[in-house]
This record gives structure tokens, sequence and C-alpha cells, in this order.
């Protein structure tokens, strides 16, 4: 143990003879003493003079007059809560909320990206009509400002519906009776209640979840809820699979269904993720952490209504612009990057090509190809560029294709690149359930101040991506899906 | 004190908020309380920063601190992780307790829930026996009147010992008599005879034996009595704490910079 050396003054020296214990040691000796000589009961006796007292005080000054007005809340809480209709209305309140940002999203993305298109063209023309060398004309608007425009014409719009629409069910008070309606399945899985709200900050940012898991008292359920909080989807993730299920899932389907064939994909992933992190919290509380769950109250906040104004502020500037400004911070020397790589000759072709060459075995193997892997590799520090990353990739080293607008993407992916749903449903596990990003991982080592907890936290996802996609990939090859 | 429209005014009460300009002040002020009280709300009101509040229990689970200004007296302000009790041991309550018991601030505003005061009082008690400087802050008291439920704020006050206000922190009312209140605990103005669960005689021999041994061999400690009855209590971790002189180091940790609000990690306010 270590001994009294911070000790804001130096510990009186012993000065009589004989071994004395050290002076903490001595009040903690005294202490024991003086508390084996109370009365048995004085602790509980503390505490109920404790509750005692509030409940006189608290006597003393409430009146109840007249009717109660809270009947609302909870004949709402009785509804929202029920065994039977609870999680269903769960699923359907998401449902709805990814129903409203894609429909929503739609038209605006294609929009911004054909301005962003326009502006690169008309730039980049005129420099090189006043004769920029082509290498800056190329670095600067078909590198850096393409990736920019990726970026936000791809995030933007979804996060402004997605944001605002969260940040109403979190005003609400709805939060709770998530934790409240899924607490049945954590403690099952020997995790703790609370795991539902860290999870639910999860949508909104991993590392946000990661801190809040500090609601949980229990370190072994602590650890737990930071080592799972990858497995539901960000907000940076979200974008990838809302573009994935709108160009792939909904394609499937008749144009009047398509968005709600899409929502439903995207709820269908988010489950997926639910069901890994109860999975992952359960196989890890049989092994590594072992342990039952703890018992917790849960207090389930009266409803109030949302401030608009806040609402707008909370989720437009505090949560998109945050989001996007980090996105935009990464995709501009991603968009460098790439564009580097895929000007720098190598072999037959450019060295980004040739990188992607040597990916693709393993890529082919988990049902995606050697560019997906090295726009992953390249978007490790923010998952929200993946896409922009992918796509800029697959630009600069086919066929030069201009893309006018988000409709030709899928031209692209699938005649260009060979894509099938395989590549696309195995995307989208693969984004869900892949290592966190730099800055989760960061976060991970601040909270648990262990480097083997933040290595188990990232490599333990990416293993579970890997060998999830090989098996799904696998079984779509064997049974000749595609 | 007049009580017309301007009262929800915070800027007739010569309020001037500060945002994060923290670093000259003249005194300390601590909110704590309950989950989901409305603690972040108040502190964004007084500040004028945009500290995120959200409807559910666990929000806030760091220190966030900001800066107003009121009758030309620079305070900084403390927002803590909501807290049940001073005896718990998770995280985000962990930080609260160090805070107030450590972080010696010149008034502590305990936010209480008007609706639910019984529960809430539990922690104020606590507060109680470790400070002086307390004013109770009835906040939630429209929620309260919606529920059929009326506060006597004067009946409160006086059974607690503090000054208690009552407020709707999300419009502003009863901003300025807060302000007050806070004013006069910490100019001294205003003197306070908190309300003390006494404990039987054995126990408070005990208490009086166990404090000069604090106090001699951790002066720099601000609340020997709390060590004293947590001792007294068997809590290993305060003996643990005593024994490895992480006290001190607790002790200044609090009078450290302290993470501040920033929007460092992402959404969700604090880090």
């Amino acid at each position: 143990m270590e001994t009294s050396q911070t000790w804001p003054l130096p510990a009186v020296p012993s000065a009589g003879p004989g071994p004395e214990p050290a002076p903490a040691e001595a009040i903690v000796q005294r202490a024991a003493a003086l508390r084996s000589a109370q009365a048995a009961s004085f602790r509980d006796e503390a505490v109920r003079s404790l509750y005692a007292e509030a409940e006189t005080v608290a006597r003393r000054a409430v009146r109840r007059s007249g009717a109660a007005g809270h009947d609302l809340d909870q004949r709402i809480d009785r509804l929202v809560t029920s065994p039977a209709l609870g999680l269903p209305l769960m699923l359907l309140i998401l449902a709805t909320i990814f129903w409203l940002t894609i429909t929503g999203a739609n038209y605006p993305s294609a929009a911004l990206a054909s301005l962003f298109f326009t502006v690169e063209d008309y730039a980049a023309g005129l420099f090189t009509r006043f004769g920029a060398p082509w290498w800056l004309t190329g670095f600067v608007w078909h590198g850096v400002f393409r990736g920019l425009g990726w970026v936000v014409s791809v995030m933007l719009p979804p996060m402004a519906i997605f944001f605002p629409l969260f940040t109403i069910l979190e005003d609400l008070g709805y939060l709770p009776r998530v934790a409240f309606n899924l607490d049945f399945l954590f403690r099952r899985a020997g995790a703790h209640g609370k795991q539902a709200l860290t999870m639910a900050m999860g949508f909104g940012c991993n590392a946000a979840g990661v801190i809040a898991t500090r609601v949980i008292d229990s370190p072994r359920e602590k650890l737990i809820a930071i080592l799972t909080n990858n497995f539901v989807p960000c907000n940076g993730r979200f974008p990838t699979l809302i573009m994935l299920a709108t160009l792939f899932v909904a394609a499937q389907f008749p144009p009047v269904f398509a968005s709600l064939a899409a929502a439903g994909s995207i709820v269908g992933i988010v489950l997926v993720g639910v069901a890994f992190t109860l999975l992952v919290s359960w196989a890890l509380s049989r092994t590594l952490l072992k342990g039952e769950a703890s018992a917790f109250t849960l207090e389930l906040p009266p409803y109030r209504r949302p401030s608009m104004g806040r609402i707008v502020y909370t989720s437009l500037i505090d949560r998109t612009m945050f989001v996007l400004w980090r996105a935009v911070l990464t995709a501009v020397p991603a968009g460098a990057v790439i564009w580097i790589l895929a000007n720098i000759p190598w072999g037959d072709g450019n060295l980004a090509w040739a990188i992607a060459q040597a990916l693709n075995p393993l890529g082919h193997a988990i049902g995606l190809d050697g560019v997906i892997l090295l726009a992953y590799i390249i978007a490790i520090p923010a998952n929200e560029i993946v896409v922009p990353t992918m796509l800029m990739v697959y630009m600069g080293v086919g066929v030069m294709t201009e893309l006018e607008s988000l409709a030709d993407l899928r031209t692209l992916l699938v005649d260009g690149h060979g894509w099938t749903m395989l590549t696309a449903v195995n995307l989208m596990l693969f984004s869900l359930l892949h290592n966190p990003c730099a800055t989760t991982i960061i976060t991970i080592y601040k909270e648990t101040l262990s480097a083997r907890w933040t290595a188990l936290g990232a490599l333990m996802p990416l293993a579970i991506a890997f060998l999830v996609t090989f098996l799904t990939a696998t079984t779509a090859r064997v049974l000749g899906l595609v | 004190m007049n009580h017309d429209a301007c009262e929800t005014c915070p800027a007739h009460a010569s309020l001037e908020q500060m945002g994060l300009k923290v670093d000259r002040f003249d005194r300390v002020v601590a909110l704590a309380g309950n989950p989901n009280t409305g603690k972040s709300t108040l502190f964004n009101a007084l500040t004028g920063l945009r500290q995120h509040t959200g409807n559910w229990p666990g929000k806030t689970v760091t220190r966030a601190e900001g800066g107003f200004e009121f009758r030309s007296v620079r305070y900084k302000l403390v927002d803590l992780p909501g807290s049940y009790s001073l005896l718990s041991a998770s995280q985000d309550e962990e930080i609260a307790r160090d805070f107030l018991l450590f972080g010696q601030p010149d008034c502590t505003v305990v936010v209480v829930d008007a609706s639910a005061l019984e529960r809430n009082l539990n922690l104020v008690l606590q507060v109680l026996e470790i400070t002086d400087a307390v004013v109770v802050a009835v906040n939630l008291m429209d929620e309260a009147r919606r529920k059929g439920l009326e506060v006597d704020v004067r009946s409160l006050a006086r059974d607690l010992g503090v000054p208690a206000v009552p407020m709707v922190a999300r419009t502003g009312e009863g901003l300025s008599a807060l302000l007050e209140a806070v004013d006069g605990i910490t100019s001294g103005a205003i003197a306070t005879r908190p309300r003390r669960v006494e404990g039987t005689p054995e126990f408070r021999r005990a208490v009086s034996e166990l404090v000069p041994m604090i106090e001699a061999v951790a002066p720099a400690v601000p609340n020997p009595r709390w060590i004293a009855i947590r001792l007294l209590d068997g809590d290993a971790r305060v003996e643990q704490a005593l024994l490895s002189g992480q006290l001190a180091d607790l002790v200044a940790r609090q009078r450290g910079p302290a993470a501040r609000f920033s929007r460092k990690i992402a959404l969700e306010g604090a880090q």
C-alpha cells in the first residue's frame, strides 16, 4: 500500500518508543473501535432518521390541492411501457423517424450533390483557363473539394432531419421509457439496465455513449456497456446505411413502397445492432466479466413539452453542424490522400488501384472488395466519410465517371464495379459492426485507463465484423444467391 | 421585491451572462440536486451557455463550468451531475460528491423537484450536513402545480434553516430571487441555521472525538465531520482514501483547472 508521502503536511513523527501506527491508521482503528461501541443498529438508525426528517419537512411544506392533473402522463406510460405494446411502439417510432429522414433527405441530397458537382466543374474549368497546372486543379477541385462536396451532400440532409426528431424524443422524456422496456433483455444478458440509456446515446455518437456509461455504478457492467456501445450505429454511420438502403433495398420495390422498405431495412440493421449488443454483453458477462446484473432504480420523468428553440439549437448547431464540421475536417485530408494515391503511377495503373487490388482477396472473402476496405482504412479517423472516400476511390481509379446526381451512383456501383445485393448488405453489416472511430477509441481509453480494454474494445468488433460478413458472404455464395 | 413581469427577465436583475469566461471570479457556486431536476437548464439560464439538457436522468456526467456576473460580483458556476445521495458510488455521483465536499464552493444551490419534494429532500439534508452555505432552488413549480401540489416554500425555508426559492428555470421565473439569495449567502448578509440530523449522544461523542484527529492528520480536508461520519459507518473507500493519502489529492484536484464545457467530445455537451 502506498503510504503518506502525499499528505499535505508531513505526518507527525513518531517520537514515542516502539512501532506506533501511522496517524491515519490510528484514526481508522479508533473509528472501528467507536463503531463497535455504538448500538448495532446505528447505521440503519441514521438512514431512517434522514428519511424521517425528509418526510416531516416535506409533509409540512406540501399540500395536495384539488385533482391531480398527471393522469395523462400515467395513461401514456401505461401504453408506452406496456409489456405487449411497449416494444412494437418503440419500433414503430424508430421506423417513422427513419422513414421521415429518408423521404425528406432524398431531394435535398440530390440537389446539393449536383450543386457541388457544378461548382467543381466550373471552378476546375476556371483554373485550367487561367493556366493553373493540372495537378493543382486536380488536387484542389477533384480531390479536396470533391471530398467536401460528398460529405456535405450525403450527410447534411439526413442529419438535419434525424437529429431534430431524435432530440424531440429525448426532450419529451422517451429515452428512460426505452430503457425501461429493454431492461429485461439487458438483465438477462447479465448487463445493467441503464446500458439501454448509454446505448441510446450511442445512436447520437459512440464516444458520447461511452462517456454516458458513467451512470452505471458497477465497474463490471460499465465495462460491458463501453465495449458494446459500438454495436449501435452512430450518426456518422447512418448516412452510409441510409444511402445503401435507398440505392439497393429501395430499388427492389415499386416506388410507392421504396422509402418504406428502406426505412424498414434500417430498422432491421438497428435491430441486428441491438441483438449484437445483447449477445456480446451476454458473452462477456459469462467469460471475461463474470457476474450478475445489479439492481437499479430508474426514474421515469414526467413528459415535458420540448421547447422548439432549444431543439433547433441543440440538434442543428450542437449536433448537425458539429458532426458535419468534424466530417469536413477529416474528409478534406482524406480527399487529398485519395487524389494523391490515385495519381501516383504504379505498375499499369496507380497506387490507389494497386492497394485496392492487394486488398481484393480479403474483401472478396467477406463479400466486399478491395476499394471498400481501402476506404475503411483511410476513414478510420471518422466513420462518416467511408462512403465518400469509397466513391472517390472508385471514381479516381475506374473510368473517370462524372456523377451528375445521386441517381448515377447505383449505375456506377452496379455496372461499373460489380456490386450486388450481397455487397450492399455486407457493407451495411460491416459498417454496423466494425471497429469504433478514433475518437471513440480514445474515449474508451480515457474512461477505462487501460490499454488492454481499449484494444479489446477496438479489435473485438472488427473481428466480429469480419466473421459475420464472411459467414453471410459464404452462405449467400453456397446457396447460389449471388 | 417586486413581482411584476420583469421578474422573469434576467437582464432586469442585473445579471450578466459570462459564458465560458471563468478565469477571473470572486465566488464559486455549485449546482447540485437529484437527476433530472433542471440543474443544467438553470446553469444555461445563468451563464448563457448551451450545456446540453435532456429529459432523462443522467444527462450530465461531468462537471461543467460557466460564469455570470450579478451586481458586479463575478461568479463561477459549477454544474454537477445529478445524485440522489452523497453516499453512493457511481462515477457521476462521485464527481458531484467530491466537488461538494472538497471543492469548497462559496454557496451550494441544491435544485429540487417541487413535485417530488420528499425524495429530493434526502440530498438536501445530506448537503446541509456538510455546509452552511446552501440555497434550495425549488424548481419545476409549474409541474407541481399541474399535479395539484402546492409547495409552501416559506415553511420549507424555515424547517431547513436555509433560503428556499420557488422557480421555473425553463422560463426564468424566480431567477432573480435565487440570485438575491446566492448573493446574500456568499456575502454573509444572510445567516443560515441548517437543520442537521443529530443522531444519538454516543454517536455525537464519537464524531467529536474523531474530528480533531482527522484535522491533525489532514488539515487541508475541508469536511472532517463528514469524513468522521463515514469512518464510523465503516465506509471502506473513505478509509482507503485516508490511508493512501488520496484524500489530499482529491482536495487538490477540486481546486485545479476543472473539465470545462467544450464541444470536444461530440454531441452531448460536456467533457
